[in-house]
């Protein structure tokens, strides 16, 4: 059952080729059994998930149900839930359990979707290796000296190691894509607004978008259909509606415009990701695409100008963690200066404080032109960039890493070449567009991901092409040694 | 730029970080190495451009005045480190 | 040398909105710690905001009524520092672009008009509250009061004299609470200031270094503390001291202003827009509509008294004061009748007298009024009439008030209509007068002030019934007669 997709996993449980339950059990026996290798999971929740499975069986035999009743995921422990334990990988929050469900745990809780648990993530989703986590690194599954990428690197390892089939991420920077390209799964990151925030932990609410890892564009489609639509608590939550992503999906591609940004195949991108990238886009070529040089003038500037953004954003977002209402207290604080630096330094790691030294340093007083209101009218060229592109284009196209999976603890003291690894992912956070990453090929036994960036709301136009590449080719099907 | 240890410790300060003082040299490198990178935005004359804090160009949605929250005070304190008589307790407040 | 004092005032108004600014949460003054603090207003991981419209329309009022602009687009910002009593470590606030804008009000100093410039008017929320209390040596925080709608007030540094001050915070106190938008109450917090005191030689164009005194919560608190700060400051300089910027907290105890050290510790707030909230956009619509159901301002209803009804300016201001009082007022007038200008100075009297000294005894507002004001018509329509004496009014009033039902039902319960027939007082005249021969003859050998005796005797006979003025006339006529 573990190696089925949530598509393939509906049609056996619609058939009554298995349970709820024991599709349940069978994959918390996977993840007891493999986990340790990984650490993909903060949190398994066996008991909560068996009562769901059980509820899952009891309305399908009721006739009340839909198609992901019953079919298991896991939730990056950013996701608030109500009576589990919502870590986002800090100290901070070892002990944080939310007394209410963020609204992307309310609707997949709703559409009859059965928690196993709580995947691993960088430290406040600051990080690109899931190095960050105070509950250690996760192993990438297809080779464990590899990092899976992050911050969402438990959900993507968890998946792409057959532990479940799917699981949510959220993308600040790339948090989504960037781990679905290490791990050879497929992920993706909504329009800016499409998926509520409520409940979300923030990191850097500008930019913070939450959205579906699965080993399928199709799977993508289905979680995406139940995690979209407007939420009235959250002031920044698009109106637009939800259309079927589903209906979409079978589209030909004949006459399909993909631009190729020529900034994203200059210096700096790995020969053995090109290829794989090349190949793809042979691929979408012989699917009826047509491909187009398109330019994004000022792509070089999206990592300075997010690594401003981000921690400006985050600086104030974490003012929040103060030892007094919730979260990380110091043992016997002398008075309230002692309360507060000391709950704060114990609690946080060492990458979240530096990006809230430097969102302090950014906007603090005389500096605030030169970084902040530099970065957002930069943010604003970026923006351009894009709606000029797509004049030219339906999709854009290109890697979505510079290079395959890292070594953990190459890049553990080198902030700045970490940050790098975002080269291809930030500009889109920036503009708010919607954006999705799928296997395309792999260099050393080490998944190579596309990258398809969309105009806003595109969503059903980037599934659709992904769907198409994954029924000409089996990337996707691939499962890494030791977790088939 | 370079920040230097003096800055990175009112920075410290300003965000409420305690940072031991041997720490200090090495945590100044690191943010000068990220001020550096940041600092390539200086390449390009953005001057006349309007700054773009959001990527949704909309506006503020409004909520009707009305209660819809109830007291779920001790749901709230059962997650607090420290309170007493229903207060949150902190070291005293000096007037 | 002779010193100008310059005063600039930031009055927060807590808005008298349901819910909070962001939260659906209850904004009830007075419920037990924490209880009116849900998961937004503290600031729990994961939260959002959402803006509260009538906060907005509230704003959007003001701004109208002190003829401001109103900004089409605002933005909310955070402003970071860190605070027990303000849960996220920022207060959203409005600081580049605020809803409101260049506006004035009016004032009257001993006669003298002059116009206060507004700077401006910005949507924020408010914080919670630390209290001193000691628990084991611990302060405790309260964060019912986290994120009321507040509109922070921001006048230009106008003001010359602690009596301007009061006399703008009056003014300004009377325009929210006309306006409904705050229930005025200063002891609960609902409206608070903050005074920027400096002082320079008369003459000189340059501003002295500020002071700000920090909430202070009664006008006469504000003059006292001003005027202390006045002073502190001519005395400071005059003795080749210097001021500094700084924040002063006035103690109404010891009737002084002392410096806040500590806590003022270099702040850098680090404004920027805040995320999670896009900018207010305010239609054009939506304002003229606004304005087109805002009542008659304060300042407007004083001149319209002033003329319409005939009323003296002191009648008018007072009647003015509260939009409630005047409403009471007009309503009273409307139902009463009769001849205009004597009727209008009765409706005025009696507000003002007998009324207001009686909802004073109860602790009522005119709102709650147990004789209302067509209720009460009905008794000046008696007195109008002559039916009714001052004094049986007085006594009908205080039947009312207790419940007894309307002015004619109590006056002919009690008899109490009015003697006016003459022949009737003509017969009690001559009573009197056979009963009394030797007072009758002292007064006739001059003793004027007798006169009144016989007045008071007849009222006594007549129960008090006997219309004075006609005991008057007819008694003179029977004397000389």
């Amino acid at each position: 059952m573990h190696t089925q997709t949530l598509a393939e996993l509906a049609r056996g449980l619609a058939a009554g080729a298995f349970s709820s339950r024991e599709l349940t059990e069978a994959l918390l026996a996977r993840i007891q059994a493999h986990d340790g290798a990984l650490n993909s999971f903060i949190t398994v929740t066996p008991e909560r998930a068996l009562a769901q499975a059980d509820a899952a069986d009891a309305a399908r035999a009721r006739g009340e149900f839909g198609v992901l009743t019953g079919l298991p995921i896991a939730h990056k422990d950013i996701f608030c839930t109500q009576g589990v334990k919502t870590s986002c990988g800090s100290k901070m929050l070892d002990r944080f359990v939310a007394p209410y469900d963020a609204t992307v745990v309310a609707k997949l809780d709703a559409a009859g979707m059965v928690m196993l648990g709580k995947t691993n993530m960088d430290e406040f989703a600051m990080g690109s290796s899931n190095e960050s986590s105070w509950y250690g690194p996760v192993r990438n599954p297809w080779d464990v000296r590899a990092v899976p990428g992050g911050s969402s690197g438990g959900s993507a390892a968890a998946v792409a190691a057959r532990l479940l089939p799917a699981a949510t991420g959220t993308d600040t920077g790339g948090s989504i894509r960037q781990p679905a390209a290490l791990c050879g799964i497929t992920g993706l990151k909504p329009t800016y607004g499409r998926v509520s925030r409520w409940g979300m932990i923030a990191y850097a609410s500008s930019l913070d978008q939450g959205g579906p890892l699965a080993r399928t564009a199709e799977d993508c489609a289905l979680l995406l259909g139940a995690m979209a639509g407007f939420d009235a608590r959250d002031s920044t939550s698009a109106g637009a509606p939800v259309p079927d992503y589903r209906a979409g999906l079978e589209a030909g591609l004949d006459g399909l415009r993909i631009g190729l940004p020529k900034e994203y195949f200059g210096a700096g991108l790995d020969a053995g990701v090109a290829r794989a990238v090349e190949a793809a886009i042979d691929e979408y070529r012989r699917l009826g695409a047509d491909v187009v040089e398109v330019s994004l003038p000022n792509a070089q500037l999206a990592i300075p100008a997010y690594y401003v953004i981000a921690p400006c954003e985050a600086s104030s977002n974490l003012a929040r963690y103060d030892g007094v209402r919730f979260g990380h207290r110091c043992e016997a604080p002398r008075d309230l200066v002692d309360l507060y630096t000391r709950s704060r330094a114990e609690g946080f790691g060492a990458e979240v404080q530096r990006r809230i030294l430097v969102g302090t340093y950014a906007l603090s007083a005389g500096y605030y032109d030169a970084y902040y209101l530099k970065a957002q009218q930069i943010r604003r060229l970026i923006h351009e960039d894009f709606r000029r592109a797509f004049e030219h284009c339906d999709l854009i196209a290109g890697p979505t890493t510079p290079d395959v999976a890292f070594d953990l603890g190459e890049k553990a003291d080198d902030p700045v070449a970490l940050y790098l690894a975002d080269i291809y992912t930030v500009a889109v956070n920036l503009a708010g567009l919607p954006a999705l990453s799928h296997p395309v090929g792999d260099k050393g036994g080490r998944p190579v991901g596309l990258q398809l960036i969309g105009p806003a709301f595109a969503e059903a136009r980037l599934l659709n092409a992904a769907h198409r590449f994954q029924l000409a080719t089996d990337w996707h099907r691939r499962a890494p040694q030791g977790f088939a | 730029m370079s920040m230097g240890p003096e800055q990175v410790a009112a920075t410290a300060q300003l965000a409420r970080l305690a940072l031991r003082a041997e720490d200090v040299p090495a945590v100044a490198g690191k943010l000068s190495a990220i001020l550096d990178l940041v600092e390539q935005m200086n390449a390009v004359d953005t001057a006349g451009i309007v700054p773009m804090a959001h990527p949704l160009e909309l506006s503020q949605r409004l909520r009707a005045d009305a209660v819809t929250e109830s007291d779920r005070r001790a749901d709230f304190q059962a997650i607090a480190p420290q309170t007493a008589d229903g207060l949150y307790l902190v070291p005293r407040v000096l007037e | 040398m002779e010193w100008e004092a310059v005063i600039g005032l930031e009055v927060h108004t807590q808005l008298a909105t349901k819910s909070k600014i962001f939260s659906g949460a209850a904004t009830a003054y007075g419920a037990e710690p924490n209880r009116q603090a849900c998961a937004i207003d503290l600031g729990l991981p994961g939260v959002l905001p959402v803006l509260n419209a009538e906060a907005v329309r509230m704003a959007v009022m003001l701004g109208l009524a002190i003829d401001a602009t109103v900004a089409r687009r605002s933005v909310f910002a955070r402003k970071n520092y860190f605070y027990p009593d303000l849960p996220k470590g920022y207060q959203i606030s409005q600081y580049e672009l605020p809803v409101v804008a260049r506006g004035h009000l009016d004032i009257l100093v001993d006669g003298v008009a002059k116009r206060i410039g507004i700077t401006r008017a910005h949507l924020e929320e408010d914080a919670g509250k630390s209290l001193h209390e000691d628990f084991q040596g611990l302060s405790g925080i309260d964060l019912n009061r986290a994120g009321t709608p507040l509109l922070e007030i921001v006048s230009e540094p106008d003001l010359r004299s602690a009596q301007e001050a009061v006399a703008y915070l009056k003014k300004l106190h009377q325009l929210v609470v006309w306006l409904g938008i705050c229930d005025g109450n200063m002891q609960e917090g609902s409206f608070r200031c903050d005074a920027n005191v400096s002082v320079r030689p008369k003459g000189q164009e340059q501003f002295g270094t500020r002071a700000e005194i920090k909430n202070v919560n009664s006008f006469r608190f504000v003059e006292r503390a001003i005027e202390y700060e006045i002073e502190r400051q001519i005395e400071l300089i005059e003795g080749g001291g210097r001021v500094v910027q700084e924040t002063r907290l006035y103690d109404p105890d010891r009737d002084e202003t002392r410096s806040m050290r500590g806590k003022e510790e270099a702040n850098d707030y680090r404004y920027f827009p805040d995320p999670d909230l896009l900018p207010l956009v305010i239609e054009d619509s939506f304002i003229e509509q606004l304005r087109a159901s805002l009542p008659e301002l304060p300042q407007a209803a004083f001149a319209r008294f002033v003329r319409d009804y005939g009323l003296p300016d002191y009648d008018a201001a007072t009647l003015t004061a509260e939009r409630a009082t005047a409403g009471y007022y007009e309503a009273l007038v409307a139902a009463t009748g009769g001849e205009a200008r004597l009727c209008a100075k009765l409706c005025a009297n009696w507000v003002m007298g007998d009324l207001a000294a009686a909802l004073n005894r109860a602790g009522l507002p005119i709102g709650e009024s147990p004789v209302p004001a067509e209720a009460l018509a009905g008794l000046l329509g008696r007195v109008l009439d002559g039916t009714l004496s001052g004094k049986l009014a007085k006594e009908v009033f205080g039947a009312m008030w207790a419940g007894e039902g309307t002015a004619d039902a109590i006056i002919a319960a009690r008899g109490l209509v009015q003697l006016t027939d003459s022949s009737a007082i003509d017969t009690l005249i001559d009573d009197i007068l056979a009963a009394s021969p030797k007072q009758g003859e002292q007064y006739r050998a001059g003793q004027d002030k007798l006169f009144g005796f016989f007045v008071g005797q007849v009222m006594k006979a007549s129960k008090g019934k006997a219309n004075p003025q006609q005991v008057n006339e007819r008694l003179l006529a029977r004397l000389k007669g």
